[in-house]
């Protein structure tokens, strides 16, 4: 009798344990995110890194989010309009969301339909050199008929019109914060820009660029029981390594960001019993950009890497098709990421619907490379294993952020170029600042001051068309637009161009899909702008006591910390 | 009758002439005749010798490229593994093992050790030249002093790795146009690491100067009118030479440390260009599973730094005349 009812208070316990934790704001105590690379910035319209998108999104929130498996949910919205809801025109022209009632920001005052609207005037102010314009493309106008709807009017029929204000990339700012930042401003505005006024679970107490952000409960947050951690911190920098180490190890921290390590290392790790890594597929790709202009440090700063100046050697499609045919992917998947890769050629692996049938780079061909480089009068004419054409020397510099794995890629690269009478030399640039879109830095990726540089990136939600769209002429990074811009090539094609276009008025799915085809066709096996090596699953790691994380590859890591809570034992 | 006088009397023993029994020794003996009983010394100065040997025909020897990828041979383990595991996959093809992607072990070594020696004794002369020649010239130019002192103050609050950060920036691109990724770097981590580190060496060779010049050797020199820059040539330096040498070894190995220090932050050399500091860096995360690519970079850093450092205690005493001997 005692016995049992020892038992049954211990599983009465058990029961509200995560219930009673769950309950209450702030009654969780404290937790510990790290993120190798430091975030530099808590808005993503100044910055392309996705550490910046993810802190950002602790605090700014959009009006709807995309979930684990790709579905829409509504944040700051009251639903997700569609056609059948009637949110969506009948002719795919405007898309009308409705805020919840009583939002509040985290200073108390209410949330608008005026926020929302600014935050697109903001962003797509031509002097603000806003990273996530994209996001923004083909509106026409925005209007706020009421305190809590927004209608936004395309200037073409938009089939897929979750651009803006959907994703973590395009969260809603306060219009009183951010009313003297626009434009030129923008960068200016630090204390706006370090500690922006969210309706996030989380609010910044303290913000030390490229190194911590101390964090705490959002008291204004819409649900009164959530978040669950009174307090967190984001701590950034370091590696990928430690920052796996820190989790799954010694247990320092609760969560770790995209653990880019080799297979066997995480593996090891994991043993350690602190954490467990969690991994899922998405759309990120590791891929090789090739430079369309001359990043010669010969020409003067302000036109190197510039269209003004084509590159010497590979605007020559032979040699880009060269440098592709001598990489063997699968090699280079099973060294770098094991389970949590897959060779790809296409820049848009997934979903399904969106990604070619493209195979071919998948077969290493270093005879065949050799021979196309020959053919195409790239020739080894002074005998030292390097081939030259018109005095140009076969010679590139290749460039990546510091990380174990991306310097043992590099080296295999190298060692198969090599082969093939390329010459390499290689540089690997410190994540932070590699990533941090700083445009007084020479070493960003943006910038690109290298031939040839590999990283990987991806999208948000499940259409492609504004990942593909990055790459429109005249998107790219230069020095008038604060070196900020996302067509990292300097790609520039008619062709692609028009597709785009056509995209953007088809309805269709299949119609679409085809069309995110050949787009996808057009800027890898056709012309090898970019060379994509590997489809990367997504591993983070969390600790055994962090509840509720669902890893989600469509939308930032952190889209529900709001729903995590400490697991008691 | 006299007693006959005799001859001259025995000269007093303690005040008889002795013809020198041994011939002269010069000082250079007498220096290696005391350097020899310093046994640290002496296994430093071996294994110096031995590395910087080994590091300069071991690639004629070993002659594996140490940058060649065999993806088929990866994650040997050193021979000697097998003593204690026997499913070991070791092979004589890589004594000391491969890392990751099948480079060998023995090769990135003795090429890492090439880079860290030549990297370390550039340093040490250029740190050597700066800091006795402001020493000299500090200690016996009374005018100089004060703004040469304050100079090495100036320096001396420098923090290097940071300010090897911010030259890494600012001057890589014109040092690699001109001299190529390894060369540039070379040159750049050379520069940075000699003009951080001669503050010592110049403090310690202006006090010995300060003190020397009111010798009285110093004093006739410049009676019978030798010229300031003779009487550095001639009496100051000499006198000097032991802290110099002390301070250069320290040097040496300051240089190694602070290059393997960079190589590890990933900023130093390109990322397939060996050294020991980067070898190190590029182990860690296998640490557990293949200690031997820690540890063997490790101690190649550690035992040439004792070593040198050794050698230098052993160079300070046997230089010393008032130590040489006991």
């Amino acid at each position: 009798m005692k016995m049992k009812t020892l038992l049954l208070g211990a599983a009465a316990s058990f029961a509200l344990a995560p219930a009673a934790a769950m309950a209450e704001r702030g009654s969780d105590g404290h937790v510990n995110i790290i993120y190798w690379q430091a975030p530099s910035i808590m808005t993503p319209y100044l910055s392309s890194g996705t550490k910046d998108i993810e802190a950002s999104s602790l605090v700014l929130e959009p009006l709807g989010r995309y979930t684990e498996t790709g579905a829409l949910v509504p944040f700051l919205a009251e639903e997700i309009p569609t056609v059948e809801n009637g949110g969506v025109s009948e002719d795919l022209k405007s898309i009308t969301w409705k805020l919840k009632e009583g939002l509040l920001w985290s200073d108390g005052s209410p949330v608008t339909s005026a926020d929302v609207k600014f935050t697109a005037d903001y962003c797509m102010n031509p002097e603000g050199g806003c990273a996530q314009l994209a996001k923004f493309d083909h509106i026409a106008s925005i209007d706020t008929p009421d305190d809590l709807t927004v209608v936004v009017n395309f200037d073409e029929a938009m089939p897929n019109p979750y651009g803006p204000f959907m994703g973590g990339q395009s969260p809603i700012l306060q219009k009183a914060q951010f009313e003297n930042c626009v434009g030129a401003a923008a960068s200016t505005c630090t204390e706006a820009n370090f500690n922006p006024i969210g309706t996030g679970p989380f609010v910044v107490d303290e913000f030390k660029p490229n190194d911590v952000i101390s964090l705490s409960a959002n008291p204004n947050y819409r649900d009164p029981a959530k978040p669950a951690f009174a307090t967190a911190t984001l701590k950034g920098g370091g590696d990928a390594e430690s920052a796996a180490r820190a989790v799954l190890q010694t247990g320092e921290f609760d969560y770790a960001w995209n653990l880019q390590l080799a297979p066997d290392v995480l593996a090891s790790m994991a043993e350690g019993g602190q954490g467990t890594p969690v991994s899922a597929f998405g759309t990120l790709v590791e891929r090789l950009e090739m430079n369309m202009t001359d990043p010669s440090p010969n020409l003067p700063e302000g036109e190197r890497a510039t269209v003004a100046h084509p590159h010497p050697i590979l605007s020559d499609f032979n040699v880009r098709k060269a440098l592709s045919m001598a990489i063997d992917r699968p090699l280079l998947t099973e060294i770098g990421y094991g389970q949590a890769g897959r060779p790809t050629c296409n820049l848009v692996p997934a979903p399904e619907l969106y990604a070619s049938d493209n195979t071919e780079c998948l077969t290493q061909d270093l005879e065949g490379a050799k021979a196309l480089l020959e053919e195409a009068g790239w020739t080894d004419s002074d005998g030292d294993g390097i081939r030259e054409k018109d005095g140009v020397k076969l010679s590139l510099l290749y460039q990546t952020s510091t990380n174990a794995v991306r310097q043992d890629f590099q080296a295999l690269i190298k060692d198969w170029w090599r082969q093939i009478g390329v010459e390499t030399e290689l540089r690997n640039v410190d994540a932070s600042v590699f990533f941090g879109g700083d445009p007084g830095s020479p070493d960003t990726f943006q910038k690109f001051y290298a031939d040839v540089e590999m990283y990987a990136n991806n999208f948000d939600g499940t259409d492609p068309q504004s990942y593909l769209q990055m790459y429109r002429c005249g998107n790219e990074p230069k020095p008038s637009s604060q070196w900020q811009g996302e067509n990292i090539n300097r790609f520039c094609n008619e062709e692609y161009d028009a597709l785009l276009d056509e995209l953007a008025k088809t309805g269709e799915l299949s119609k679409r899909g085809e069309i995110a085809k050949k787009l996808n066709d057009i800027i890898t096996k056709e012309t090898m702008t970019i060379v994509p090596l590997v489809d990367r699953g997504r591993v983070s790691a969390h600790s055994n006591t962090l509840g509720g994380v669902i890893l989600n590859t469509w939308d930032s890591e952190l889209w529900n910390a709001a729903d995590w809570y400490r697991i008691e034992g | 009758m006299t007693e006959p006088v005799p001859a001259s009397p025995a000269p007093i023993e303690a005040l008889r002439d002795k013809g020198p029994d041994k011939p002269p020794r010069s000082k250079w003996k007498d220096v290696w005749a005391q350097f020899r009983k310093h046994k640290g010394a002496m296994v430093g100065a071996f294994f110096l010798i031995f590395i910087t040997l080994g590091v300069l025909i071991g690639p004629y020897i070993w002659t594996l490229d140490p940058q060649a990828l065999d993806i088929r041979a990866k994650d040997m383990r050193p021979v000697y593994t097998a003593l204690w595991d026997s499913t070991a996959k070791t092979g004589w093809a890589h004594p000391l093992g491969s890392d990751q992607l099948g480079r060998d072990n023995l090769a990135q070594l003795i090429a890492g050790g090439r880079a860290s020696m030549a990297v370390g004794w550039a340093a040490m002369i250029l740190s050597l030249v700066i800091g006795a020649g402001i020493g000299v010239l500090a200690g016996y130019f009374k005018k100089l002093d004060g703004p040469l002192m304050r100079l090495t103050d100036l320096f001396l609050s420098l923090p290097i790795l940071p300010l090897l950060l911010v030259a890494v920036t600012l001057f890589r691109q014109p040092l690699r146009a001109n001299f190529g990724p390894e060369g540039g770097m070379f040159i750049l981590i050379v520069t940075v690491v000699g003009i951080t580190s001669w503050m010592p060496t110049a403090r310690i060779v202006r006090g010995d100067v300060l003190a020397l010049k009111e010798r009285e050797f110093v004093l006739a020199a410049r009676s019978i009118g030798t010229k300031p820059f003779q009487i550095i040539k001639r009496h100051l330096l000499p006198n000097v030479l032991s802290p110099i040498m002390v301070s250069a070894t320290l040097g040496l190995a300051t240089a190694i440390i602070t290059e393997s220090a960079l190589s590890f932050l990933g900023v130093g050399f390109p990322s397939d260009f060996p050294t020991w500091g980067k070898m190190l860096a590029d182990a860690v995360a296998r640490m557990e599973d293949f200690p031997e690519r820690v540890i063997l970079p490790g101690i190649a850093i550690s035992l040439t730094v004792l070593g040198v450092n050794y050698l230098g205690d052993g160079l300070r005493d046997a230089l010393d005349p008032r130590i040489r001997g006991r």
